[in-house]
């Protein structure tokens, strides 16, 4: 575990001469499920924010105001893009221990299809607006701009880390630098996942409860 | 210092006991049927609580003074607890509160899981930063139509009645909630802007009014007076006077004005309210 | 004694230069003190509104010069307006909760002390730390930018440009909607009343951030907590301080969102003309409201309280962990009952969850759930019982050390009791027809969350300071700054009892309108009085603390002959706590007066055979 090779981290001090920062060789000082339980318990913070509004949906579709709008086409389009982008990103996830290029080409191809997926909302967005149906409009209506804009930040958030991982993608790692981007794939990963499953859950949401 | 501190958490505990017993602050007396019930269980629950107060700061005093260090350099009993105790002081607390809960629920239930009973006299209360308006049936005992489109508080239409309803050719907006004492009465309760709260406090019984929601509620007054009524939820700038008052009537004084036009509601209202005194406090 | 097990490993390098030294730091213990500094401004402001408002209640239409002075427009002739006393509610309410009882406990002390008693080198991120301090920070900058927006009419314009949501200058300190908030008196806008424009919207601004950083530091508290222990530190083996800022942390990342949530339908109704919270057919200050139809005002109430009540535990449960450790290190004694307090604080974080229907028994909801959190509240009264017994029961039998934490660790004890008590009462529904909205529900939370909460950081205070900097507190000083505030605080809050008997409702700018009320005088001149001189006597405190940083009596490694690893290292700690070496914990956290063993108490990190 201890030894030369590998390369320094640039403004180390190492305090002995080896350039040692123990990250993930040392578990004490900081352990590889770190970032593990930290997405769990981010995860379940936001799923506490979703339920709320989620809730406060139900609440009021008992209101004699209540509206239900026509789900536009273009969410079907955004529902397969985002699974496919699950399943593009855990390839990526698969290919990183074995093929480095494959590996950012399978992240690139999800950032893609995050965008793609954030495009298809908008123009879904801009659909209703043609139909004059406003955030304001009424109470569904309201909910279906804010469940689709809130999960759209979610997901920009998840976007942003996924460039973070694209960069750095080709790099050749190794050791422990190399284990802690195995964990925050790991990481990312599972936020990615997690927002295709409340993209599900919102759609149904505004599909059936109406 | 564990001397002073015992003594000093006594007298606190004895100043406080005072505060509640010595009669000067307390309750306005019930002219309500179910207020007799709700200052009875508020006796049981304050005994359980004084008890439960005076017994946990006395132990909290008597260890602080007992136990205190001192030259003798003995250590303290080296002890991580006793099991039996926990299980035992844990089942107690828990059947003292839970059934003060159960016991709690009482005149709730009452009040709230059953509807007014039939022949109720019922009052249609509007709140408004910061008047109330109390609307009667009149002679035929239907409200006539109210519409919120309709309410124009300079031309003193401050429910929204609608005048072309042949019902609200007798109906009555007023100031005073005035009811007849030993009846049934059921409220129903809106407000036009933000959420208000009825209260008074003989009554013991408090409601809100919340915007886009007609609640119902009943109880019966059984003493007949003049009663303050207050605002309790926060409503805006002048809620500490957003007062109103409950007149109880007689039964024979409350038909004879429950029958009359608008003009004539208000003119006896003013002569009844002046003849009233509030209780002496 | 620490083993040496591994050379010396840096995560991060010491740093360099005053802004990374003391302004943007990531080393933990600097991000502790920086909210332990945000909370003790904080405080000064809510206390210096307290005041004010005491004064308005009790000499009500008398022209009082200074008021006169300092606030032309909110108290013209000396007296105030109403809309000026309810912003002054308002503001000591948020103020008081988010930023002092949120922030210090458990941001404050939390930060410094749990990585260093867990036997860790710093939170598990420490730049996701460094960040929620500064978010949580311009969150109080936006809550004091409302004091302006609204009561400066420069300031107030500028926001009114902003848009119609935004009218400012209102000559109030704020909105005057209570912390509570509640719709549609804030979501209407300034048609609601004064106030109700730009300060609500900063209001709503600056609680949305507290939230962002708040969950941010939840994150690094449970990351840090499971992963980070030394070895031997076993979860059963850690300081009940840890075990409470743990279920705070769990508490804070499942109810912010909510509020958030909350918040961001809030801001949606003022500025996009949704109607979340705003029922159709309203009629305010004269004119119809056409725009908004279909909400509801009670989705406001249970989302807000549904983060509200877990709030209110927030607030109370670092202090009972404090207090657990404080009475134990100065009583020489092991906590009484520690798998028990363990399982009664995760009790009391568990119940927190379903009972927060006890806010709303009169707002109109079903009253058959009504029923449901009726009973529920009056079960989690069940296992605060446990944990006060347990704290007398670590008293009996001991050899207390009568230090000023110990002092305000006993305070703690004595005011949550008198405070948690009328839970009792408060908790039933027949019971709130008469106390709902009164000075009972006041004295009730004063006493049991604000005071009983600053006892237990008072008592942190004094007990690890000398840690923090390496210099001990004066004890005179910290003596009489107990004696006046205990008492003081009592004076001030028990008679809030008589009032709400005799059915003083709350958030009234003055008490001369009603009859009823006319027995309060006395009352309320007599809480007055003991306010003011209370407030003073925290000017002691202030002056203690500030001088002693500099003048105090220097400070060993263990002053208190404690047993936990903070007590191991030096005073101030190192840069990494633990300078490089591991800590190997072989014992449980409160070893004192063990028979046999040579001193009084065994230290977690002392070798093994020590006994126990």
């Amino acid at each position: 575990m201890v030894g030369g090779g590998w390369p320094k981290k640039p403004g180390s001090n190492g305090s002995n001469g080896n350039g040692k920062h123990r990250w993930f060789g040392d578990k004490r000082r900081f352990p590889k499920g770190t970032y593990q339980i930290t997405i769990w318990i981010l995860l379940a913070a936001v799923v506490m924010m979703f339920v709320a509004l989620a809730s406060s949906y139900i609440f009021l579709s008992g209101s004699e105001q209540w509206k239900p709008v026509r789900i536009p086409r273009t969410f079907l389009i955004s529902t397969v893009l985002i699974l496919l982008s699950s399943v593009t990103i855990e390839k990526a996830r698969q290919r990183l221990a074995v093929d480095l290029r494959q590996y950012a080409r399978w992240l690139f191809a999800t950032l893609l299809l995050g965008f793609a997926f954030v495009a298809s909302q908008l123009v879904a967005w801009r659909q209703l607006i043609v139909e004059g149906v406003y955030l304001s409009s009424n109470p569904h209506s309201s909910f279906f701009y804010l469940f689709t804009g809130a999960h759209g930040l979610h997901l920009v958030g998840g976007m942003i880390a996924l460039i973070y991982l694209t960069v750095r993608s080709r790099r050749l790692l190794f050791g422990i630098e190399a284990e802690k981007r195995s964990a925050a794939a790991d990481a990312i990963s599972l936020y990615w996942h997690f927002m295709d499953g409340l993209w599900i859950a919102l759609f149904l949401l505004l599909w059936f409860w109406n | 210092m564990g001397r002073l501190l015992g003594i000093v958490i006594w007298g606190i505990t004895i100043a406080s006991v005072w505060m509640f017993v010595s009669g000067k602050w307390w309750f306005p007396a019930s002219i309500s049927e179910h207020g007799g019930s709700v200052d009875r269980q508020f006796m049981i629950t304050i005994i359980v609580v004084g008890i439960s107060f005076t017994a946990a700061q006395v132990g909290l005093g008597w260890v602080v003074w007992k136990f205190r260090d001192n030259a003798d350099k003995q250590r303290a009993t080296y002890s991580h607890g006793n099991n039996r105790l926990e299980v035992v002081w844990t089942v107690v607390t828990a059947v003292i509160f839970i059934s003060l809960g159960i016991m709690g629920q009482r005149v709730w239930a009452s009040l709230h899981l059953h509807n007014a009973p039939p022949g109720s006299l019922q009052v249609e209360v509007v709140a408004q930063q910061f008047s109330w308006n109390f609307h009667y049936a009149g002679k035929d005992n239907a409200f006539g139509r109210t519409d919120p489109n309709l309410i124009d508080d300079s031309a003193l239409n401050y429910v929204g009645i609608d005048e072309t309803d042949p019902n609200a050719k007798d109906d009555s907006v007023v100031s005073t909630l005035v009811i007849p004492a030993n009846r049934p009465v059921e409220l129903i309760l809106r407000s036009k802007d933000v959420t208000h709260s009825f209260f008074v406090p003989q009554l013991r019984f408090k409601q809100d009014l919340v915007p886009g929601m007609n609640i119902r509620v009943h109880f019966t007054a059984n003493r007949v007076g003049k009663y303050e009524l207050a605002c309790a939820e926060l409503c805006g700038m002048n809620h500490y006077k957003m007062k109103s008052f409950m007149l109880v009537l007689p039964e024979n004084e409350f038909s004879e004005l429950a029958t009359m036009p608008q003009d004539k509601f208000q003119a006896r209202t003013a002569e009844l309210m002046a003849k009233y005194p509030l209780p002496t406090y | 004694m620490a083993e040496a097990t591994h050379e010396e490993v840096h995560r991060h390098p010491a740093p360099t230069g005053f802004i990374r030294k003391y302004i943007f730091s990531i080393d933990h213990k600097v991000i502790g003190i920086q909210y332990i500094l945000l909370a003790l401004a904080a405080v000064l402001v809510g206390m210096i509104m307290s005041v004010l408002m005491r004064v308005n209640l009790s000499w009500p239409g008398t022209h009082i010069k200074i008021m006169e002075t300092l606030f032309p427009q909110g108290a013209p002739g000396g007296v105030m307006t109403p809309e000026f006393y309810l912003s002054l509610v308002t503001m000591h309410g948020t103020i008081m909760v988010f930023f002092v009882l949120t922030t210090a406990p458990q941001g404050g002390f939390g930060n410094y002390f749990l990585p260093i008693q867990i036997g860790a080198d710093d939170m598990a991120f420490p730049y996701l730390n460094m960040l929620s301090f500064w978010v949580t920070f311009v969150g109080f900058i936006v809550i004091l930018l409302a004091i302006f927006a609204e009561g400066n009419a420069t300031v107030g314009s500028w926001f009114t440009k902003l848009g119609e949501s935004w009218a400012g200058g209102s000559g109030t300190v704020g909105p005057i909607g209570g912390w509570t908030g509640y719709a549609p008196l804030s979501a209407l806008g300034k048609i609601a009343g004064p106030g109700q424009g730009a300060g609500v919207n900063l209001w709503i601004i600056s609680v949305a951030i507290f939230c962002v950083g708040s969950l941010l530091g939840a994150l690094n508290f449970i990351t840090t907590l499971l992963n980070m222990r030394a070895p031997g530190m076993s979860l059963m083996r850690m300081p009940l301080t840890c075990w409470a800022w743990f279920t705070t942390a769990v508490l804070a990342l499942l109810s912010f969102p909510v509020l958030l949530g909350g918040g961001i339908l809030l801001m949606l109704d003022r500025m996009a003309g949704t109607s979340f919270f705003i029922p159709g057919g309203l009629y305010v200050s004269g004119s119809t409201v056409p725009l908004h139809t279909g909400g509801s005002p009670l989705l406001w109430q249970h989302l807000f309280w549904f983060f509200g009540h877990p709030e209110v535990y927030i607030a109370i449960v670092p202090g009972m962990g404090a207090t657990s450790h404080i009475l134990s290190t100065f009583a020489r004694k092991p906590v009484f009952g520690y798998r028990a307090m363990v399982f009664a604080i995760f009790a009391i974080g568990m119940l927190g969850f379903f009972v927060w229907g006890h806010h709303m028994f009169m707002s109109g909801m079903s009253p058959y759930s009504a029923i449901a959190f009726s009973v529920l509240t009056l079960s989690i009264g069940v296992p605060s019982a446990i944990k006060t017994f347990n704290w007398i029961g670590t008293l009996w039998g001991a050899r207390i050390r009568f230090t000023t934490p110990m002092l305000f660790a006993i305070g703690f004890v004595s005011l949550f009791v008198a405070g948690g008590i009328t839970g009792l009462v408060l908790g039933q529904t027949s019971l709130d027809f008469f106390f709902h909205d009164t000075y009972f529900v006041t004295a009730h939370f004063h006493l049991v969350m604000g005071v009983a909460s600053i006892f237990g950081m008072f008592a942190a205070t004094y007990f690890w300071f000398p840690k923090m900097f390496g210099r001990m507190m004066h004890e005179g000083m910290g003596k009489v700054h107990f004696w006046i505030t205990f008492v003081g605080v009592y004076a001030i809050f028990i008679p809030f009892h008589a009032m709400g008997l005799l059915g003083m409702p709350r958030r009234y700018a003055r008490f001369d309108e009603y009859e009823f009320l006319k027995h309060s005088k006395g009352l309320v001149l007599f809480v007055t009085i003991a306010a003011i001189i209370t407030v003073i006597a925290q000017l002691i405190f202030y002056f203690n603390f500030f001088l002693s940083i500099w003048k105090g009596k220097k400070a060993g490694d263990n002053p208190w002959e404690a047993t936990s690893l903070e007590w191991g290292i030096p005073s101030p700690p190192p840069h990494d706590n633990f300078a490089g070496i591991v800590p190997v914990v072989h014992h449980g956290p409160y070893e004192f007066s063990v028979p046999g063993a040579p001193n009084d108490f065994i230290m977690q990190t002392d070798p093994e055979g020590a006994t126990t």
